[in-house]
């Protein structure tokens, strides 16, 4: 099975990302640059995190014009597994492949620590390999992660299960303080309609290995690669 | 074609919250200045345009606003248009 990291001018979790997948994973990995205009050779989609042109005028907003998210956009509408991370997600947002924006943290800080998410469906290709409601334990490191949408988009997002992680203590509680940067209702990360694009803040490349940590972004992996054996896209 | 003077001043939506200018505003007040309320924190993009008359170049800055320099899910978009005159067009 074959993965793809994007790489942007400003990436800079490529190399973590690269690492997760290839020899963690074991999907067979390369590093795609921003012109590339079709990614028709992979079964996995990843855009790591990073400062993707500098962050300039918003994150992701220049990102998403690059000639490569043309490709991810027909790749996605295929089905095929699309994994933004932090920035990643960031771009998936401006590129209109996920509802909502992003808004700098509410706590005024760059935010970099260990989150509590809940898994809260298990039923979709990045978390068939975790229990109900496990609580996955990674890494954050962002300033703008404060996810916003409006009331009816938060509540189609909810109706429809899309919140697949919800920043939460460690009792599994969605509380305040568990809260790194004032998203509504803890949303750390989503999916998109069809439940193939996961756009997500915290980091599963930098919790892959025990050396790391913590490796409960293993189940990630290890999910999508079930899925994929299960499911072969086209 | 004449050539137009643009600015367009990028705003959040009234109803988000703007946690950056929250801190300017709490900078202030710690300064002194206590009757300060309402910081919000936007941006200017200035440039200069060419086109056939100001319509047009108010609708080409609309769509560049509403595809670029503005997030329509949380900031609004004001334009302000001159044409620059001969003298002035350095």
């Amino acid at each position: 099975m074959k993965a793809c990291v994007v790489v942007f001018p400003g990436s800079n979790c490529d190399q973590d990302a690269h690492h997760a997948l290839s020899e963690v994973a074991g999907f067979e990995t390369d590093f795609v640059w921003h012109a590339k205009t079709d990614l028709d050779a992979y079964d996995l989609i990843m855009i790591p995190g990073g400062f993707s042109y500098g962050d300039y005028l918003r994150s992701g907003a220049v990102a998403r014009f690059a000639t490569v998210m043309g490709a991810v956009r027909t790749a996605a509408a295929h089905g095929v597994p699309v994994l933004g991370v932090c920035n990643g997600f960031q771009i998936l947002l401006e590129a209109g492949l996920l509802p909502g924006a992003m808004l700098r943290n509410a706590g005024l800080a760059f935010r970099h620590d260990w989150v509590g998410l809940r898994t809260e469906r298990t039923d979709t290709a990045f978390t068939g390999g975790c229990g109900s409601e496990q609580i996955l334990r990674m890494p954050i490191a962002h300033g703008e992660g404060n996810y916003y949408a409006e009331e009816e988009m938060i509540a189609r997002l909810e109706g429809e299960g899309r919140v697949l992680f919800r920043y939460c203590d460690e009792h599994g509680v969605a509380t305040a303080a568990a809260n790194p940067n004032g998203s509504i209702n803890n949303i750390a990360g989503i999916l998109n309609e069809a439940g193939n694009v996961l756009g997500m803040m915290p980091h599963p490349e930098r919790a892959s290995e025990e050396l790391l940590g913590g490796n409960d972004g293993a189940y990630i992996w290890k999910s999508l690669v079930a899925h994929l054996k299960a499911v072969p896209v086209g | 074609m004449k050539t137009f003077q643009v600015s367009v001043t990028v705003r959040l939506q009234p109803e988000v919250v703007d946690p950056v200018g929250a801190t300017i505003q709490t900078g202030l007040r710690n300064l002194g200045f206590t009757t300060v309320s309402g910081a919000r924190v936007g941006k200017l993009v200035e440039f200069r345009l060419e086109a056939e008359n100001p319509d047009e170049a108010r609708e080409r800055t609309k769509e560049m606003s509403d595809r670029l320099l503005a997030n329509p899910v949380i900031e609004d978009y004001e334009i302000k248009i001159a044409e620059v005159s001969l003298e002035g067009a350095t």
